[in-house]
């Protein structure tokens, strides 16, 4: 990759940060909106510093919940996915209740959740697993079926059996929409982590974004609270560029 | 194949009463209007899909019994059919994985064969369509098959490549004598390739002329341009023809 190829990947994005924190500086001092309303970007880079140790332990739990909820869905939902290409009666009649997961507005859930399965990560895990789950399902159910017909002829005119279509076949061609499901799923599974910890703390000493998210509105700390969304927003981020960098580096064959 | 015959349940009658023996060994070309169910008559013999009426046997056996008893059947797509996630080694040892055959230093003479011994370790997005054509001959012939079928291979090709491709597949049937049904809707190639050409008629198709092509092997890519090389051509273009109306 060449220089020009790099920055003209990174100057775009760059310029219209700069050009978002430049109107927002205007607004709020054109406006003079107060800061419990609307803090200036100054302000929340105050209490990035004032409060950095805090937002990191935060944002490190918050990841270690979100990374655990994803890589449990990724798992859980690859068997699910399996199962259901395996027999069409059982994809049939459970499909809708995979889409359930989907629909369901996971705020109201997440404190029955947090009520059955307990306070602390294991609640946390628990909301970010469920809330990801349903892209790795659908995407990794469509690749394993979509097989391409004549791969499959090919497949039985070598007397293949059930186990080599589905290992040898079936899987491979699922890889691209794995990756695909996960690429959503990761990003979902840091909503779900934040929202979990709306209801389920950690106890006293320790917290997670979305425990410091509530207190600091609770406080009317708004340039705190904006230095949380910022680093929740980095953590999706970080996850979701990480997941799609590795996507991008196990599909080279796919394209050549 | 005694009076074979295909109705797939939309109702579309796609083969009737189709007539056809084959001894071991013969190349036979089938030309045909598209759509006339060349495809299907192929598709019948490899035992893909089923017959509604008549008796088709391979050696005594109906299709899917010989598929399953001899492992002697190999088939090539329109489309070079590659798995894109294995490399062109990987591709062709394919076959012998699946039916769990040993894969010894016949697979790399193969490779060598249809001349992509420097790229066993490319993956299929990478090479021409003329290349992925020969990965997908190289796979066929892997499993040194006494039956191949081949379902209009070269259709996509130009015909340069198609040309040269004929000659290679012509040169690997003089050395393993294996039995052959090609198809194809080009005349020049059917003769070119066949023993033996069968031109079958529209839709529901069966055979309306089985015509000998008496030309000796060795052949070489200059039979093309003798005189009655293409007078036989135009013989069966000619049949083509009234097969269309």
């Amino acid at each position: 990759m060449n220089i020009r190829k790099i920055s003209s990947q990174i100057v775009p994005p760059v310029f219209f940060f700069a050009l978002f924190l430049f109107s927002w500086y205007a607004l709020v001092e054109v406006f003079a909106i107060p800061p419990f309303l609307l803090p200036g970007p100054w302000l929340v880079a105050d209490a990035v510093i004032l409060h950095g140790e805090r937002l990191l332990n935060a944002t490190l739990l918050t990841a270690i919940g979100s990374l655990t909820g994803f890589t449990l869905s990724f798992v859980v939902g690859f068997c699910i996915a399996l199962l259901f290409s395996q027999s069409r009666i059982i994809e049939r009649g459970l499909y809708p209740y995979a889409i359930f997961l989907q629909t369901v507005p996971i705020v109201a859930i997440a404190p029955l959740i947090v009520l059955w399965i307990g306070y602390g990560l294991q609640g946390v895990v628990a909301v970010s697993f469920i809330i990801s789950l349903f892209p790795i399902i659908a995407n990794t159910t469509a690749g394993l079926t979509q097989v391409d017909p004549r791969l499959l002829d090919l497949f039985i005119l070598n007397n293949a059996g059930r186990w080599q279509i589905l290992f040898k076949l079936r899987v491979p061609n699922a890889v691209p929409n794995m990756l695909t499901g996960a690429r959503i799923s990761s990003g979902l599974s840091v909503i779900g982590a934040i929202v979990g910890e709306f209801f389920a703390g950690y106890g006293t000493d320790d917290f997670g974004l979305g425990y410091l998210i509530i207190q600091t509105s609770g406080q009317a700390k708004t340039d705190y609270l904006f230095a949380c969304i910022l680093f929740c927003t980095i953590l999706g981020l970080t996850i979701f560029t990480a997941v799609g960098l590795s996507s991008h580096y196990l599909l080279r064959r796919w394209r050549g | 194949m005694r009076g074979v015959g295909k109705v797939y349940p939309s109702g579309t009658h796609a083969l009737a009463n189709v007539d056809l023996q084959v001894p071991r060994g013969q190349f036979v070309s089938i030309v045909g209007p598209s759509g006339c169910g060349k495809s299907t008559l192929i598709r019948l013999v490899a035992g893909l899909d089923n017959y509604t009426s008549g008796t088709l046997t391979i050696d005594g056996y109906d299709p899917i019994n010989a598929r399953k008893k001899s492992n002697d059947l190999a088939y090539v797509f329109q489309d070079p059919t590659l798995l894109p996630w294995r490399n062109i080694y990987k591709n062709v040892t394919l076959p012998l994985e699946l039916r769990k055959q040993i894969i010894d230093d016949s697979v790399t003479a193969i490779i060598e064969t249809v001349g992509l011994s420097d790229f066993l370790t490319a993956f299929p997005s990478q090479l021409s369509g003329g290349m992925r054509m020969r990965v997908s001959i190289a796979r066929a012939l892997v499993t040194n098959p006494g039956l191949l079928l081949l379902d209009e291979p070269f259709g996509a090709l130009d015909e340069i490549t198609r040309q040269l491709l004929n000659e290679e597949l012509l040169k690997l049937w003089e050395r393993d004598c294996w039995t052959g049904l090609f198809i194809t809707h080009n005349v020049y190639e059917a003769a070119f390739l066949a023993d033996r050409v069968l031109v079958m008629s529209a839709r529901p198709g069966h055979i309306i002329a089985d015509i000998e092509v008496p030309f000796p092997h060795p052949r070489n890519k200059d039979l093309r341009h003798e005189s009655s090389f293409t007078e036989i051509a135009h013989y069966i273009s000619n049949k083509l023809e009234q097969a269309n109306q």
